[in-house]
């Protein structure tokens, strides 16, 4: 799927499917750093660049430190002006 | 006040007088709890401080050799809620340092460490150099303590580029691309100041390259260099000739206490940060030697939770040069470190420690 047919939401979700290799079916929701497999220290650097390649934004360290969850990625991306529920 | 609340306030803004009552709560409740959750710990302290039960000074706190994480098994939670284990790198037959921690410690350091850091760096992460081998981070299932600092340094940069190649070649092509694609802008360097001297300076000593726009950040250890006689000074004034760079800031820090780093301000001194402070003692008497005069440095930090490590006794001489007057403007300690004690006397100051708790 050409990624401007996709939302901002399923863009989010498929750079964690494509980072962290969870099954696109996962309850995202439930994702949580340190405790989902893949979701380590190493893949957490690879995911931010991810994202921020995605989406065309530049994250500050403190953003870095915060982003613990799915629930919290979707909390900063929305702040650095991505809007989540197009 | 709490820890969270700690953490918002700006680095080195706490006048002493106020950080040590703050520091002296908070380590006083971690010795508490060490002692509740961690029997090993509880042991030692009422074999090398019988009748102990609450410090009334930072120096009164009791405080663990950090052989003893070598020797012992020190953890205070549970084991399935071991997050991640540290290990310090040793050589070989050498026994390591085991660190045991959950996610709330983790979490601490990382936040800790990212409040020092952006001081030094800025809130905005920079595109930065690791002076480091490529081949680093592969095996990550099991980490070296140098990986995992590597990794807490990399939270801090962006578009990371790795200087060195698996045979610890400079990588000078990439170095070049680097610097072209920063164009002039700041960027961020890491690394071993040992192996920022033998693979980056030694390597580009013959030629001119301009890193006058990058903030190197390095530490690990002198102990290397003071063999081929490079101080600190030296270590500065030769980098800052070669490649123009001028914003230079060595670090101390402990695998025992990950995110506690106490990193070197303009003035050239290692400055504590809000959560920690450091101690020197005099070798004969463990008393806390004077302002000014050299002795043993023991680190006090408040993060450790799920290891008895917020009190540690290193095997480091030091001195601490001053407190809330440094040009600047940081308030608290600031202090130097001499290098390692002789280890001779080492020996004998882990025996006084192993004799008492053996039994």
């Amino acid at each position: 799927m050409p990624a401007n047919t996709m939302s901002n939401l399923d863009t989010l979700k498929s750079t964690f499917v494509d980072v962290i290799g969870v099954d696109p079916a996962i309850d995202f929701n439930s994702l949580v750093y340190g405790s989902t497999p893949g979701w380590d220290s190493v893949a957490h650097m690879a995911l931010v660049a991810a994202i921020e390649g995605s989406f065309d934004i530049m994250l500050p360290t403190d953003d870095v430190i915060d982003m613990s969850s799915f629930a919290k990625a979707k909390e900063i991306v929305a702040k650095h002006g991505v809007a989540l529920d197009a | 006040m709490k820890f969270d609340d700690l953490l918002k306030l700006p680095q080195y803004s706490l006048p002493y007088a106020e950080k040590e009552r703050i520091l002296l709560d908070g380590l006083n409740e971690l010795d508490e709890h060490h002692r509740r959750n961690c029997p090993e710990y509880n042991r030692l302290v009422s074999v090398l401080w019988p009748d102990y039960r609450k410090a009334e000074t930072l120096a009164d706190l009791p405080y663990l050799a950090v052989g003893l994480f070598k020797s012992h098994r020190l953890c205070s939670i549970p084991k399935e809620n071991i997050f991640k284990t540290l290990t310090s790198s040793g050589t070989t037959g050498q026994a390591v340092s085991q660190i045991f921690l959950d996610v709330e410690t983790a979490q601490r350091q990382s936040a800790a460490l990212s409040r020092i850091m952006t001081h030094t760096l800025g809130p905005n992460r920079l595109p930065m150099i690791l002076v480091e081998s490529s081949a680093l981070l592969k095996d990550r299932a099991r980490f070296s303590a140098r990986a995992a600092g590597v990794l807490g340094m990399m939270t801090f940069g962006r578009d990371h580029f790795y200087a060195l190649d698996e045979k610890m070649e400079l990588d000078e092509k990439g170095l070049q691309a680097f610097l072209e694609k920063v164009n002039g802008k700041p960027f961020f360097m890491f690394g071993f100041t040992f192996m920022i001297w033998q693979y980056l300076y030694q390597r580009i000593a013959d030629r001119s390259v301009d890193l006058s726009q990058g903030i190197m950040v390095h530490g690990g250890g002198w102990k290397k260099l003071q063999e081929l006689a490079v101080s600190n000074d030296e270590f500065k004034r030769k980098l800052r000739e070669k490649t123009g760079l001028s914003r230079i800031y060595n670090f101390y820090g402990l695998v025992e206490q990950v995110g506690s780093i106490y990193v070197e301000g303009e003035n050239g001194y290692l400055f504590a940060p809000n959560y920690a402070d450091v101690i020197v003692r005099d070798p004969l008497t463990w008393e806390p030697a004077p302002m000014g005069t050299p002795g043993v440095l023991q680190v006090l930090s408040l993060l450790p939770l799920s290891y008895p490590g917020h009190s540690v006794l290193t095997e480091d001489l030091g001195i601490i040069h001053g407190i809330d007057d440094a040009a600047g403007g940081r308030f608290g300690k600031y202090f130097s470190v001499l290098g390692r004690i002789p280890k001779a006397e080492l020996r004998g100051c882990s025996d006084v420690h192993a004799s008492q708790v053996s039994g």
